[in-house]
């Protein structure tokens, strides 16, 4: 396993910005639960981890889930605990939130809210951008 | 006819082409991320107002509580559970899916 990581760090502890794009609502589709454990998985690998959450993806975040009635796991009370794993970069763009009649007391975790120009300049100085 | 949509409003197209398309009387149940267009502030909120003086609009209960969405609904709309999903089934000769 310590090769294997050293391999994917290219054998010198390299360290990449890598960047998770969280576009979909949770529940309807599998991508935002997908999307988190990959979040998880990466944490593993001591990279620069940021989570962007645009378009439907605010929608991830939303306080007081209850999925009992469509019998779907509640993940988002996962996403408290990313900053246990180091992962405390977490993007939200102001205009998606707009667009939903959403504010940052609506989420269940602390975000930074970006402008749509502030969060492309972000993505482009990503080394790796993955999408869900 | 009763209309049912599951997609988002502010993903897909599915709640505009099916309010384009539904004529007076009918009803309308938005299901899964569908549910998301009948909240307070949602882009889409203007359509479905407008729309609910033709139509009936119902969105399923149990979708909202799981997005958070409960307190957010608009006036108007009407929740179902799951029993008051096949009766407006029931009560209707056809149904369209939006998918």
């Amino acid at each position: 396993m310590s090769d294997m990581m050293d391999d994917m760090e290219g054998g010198e502890g390299v360290v990449k910005k890598f960047m998770f794009v969280n576009r979909k609502a949770p529940h309807g589709t599998v991508y935002a639960l997908e999307g988190l454990e990959v979040v998880l998985i990466s944490a593993a690998f001591d990279q620069d981890v940021s989570m962007v959450f645009t378009d439907d993806g605010v929608y991830e975040l939303i306080k007081g889930m209850n999925t009992k009635g469509i019998e779907v796991k509640d993940f988002s009370k996962t996403y408290r605990a990313l900053e246990g794993y180091d992962i405390e970069k977490l993007y939200v763009e102001k205009a998606s939130m707009d667009a939903r009649g959403l504010s940052e007391d609506d989420l269940i975790v602390d975000v930074t809210v970006l402008d749509s120009a502030e969060m492309a300049s972000l993505m482009a100085e990503q080394d790796v951008v993955i999408s869900f | 006819m009763l209309h049912i949509v599951n997609k988002s409003a502010t993903e897909r197209n599915s709640l505009e082409s099916c309010l384009r398309m539904a004529t007076k009387g009918s009803a309308v149940l938005l299901i899964e991320d569908a549910v998301y267009a009948a909240t307070q502030g949602n882009e889409a909120a203007a359509k479905i107002q407008a729309a609910m003086a033709d139509l009936q609009l119902y969105a399923l209960g149990p979708d909202m509580e799981a997005r958070g969405m409960a307190g957010r609904v608009l006036d108007g709309v009407k929740l179902v559970d799951y029993g008051g999903f096949v009766d407006l089934v029931t009560e209707h000769s056809t149904c369209q899916s939006w998918l």
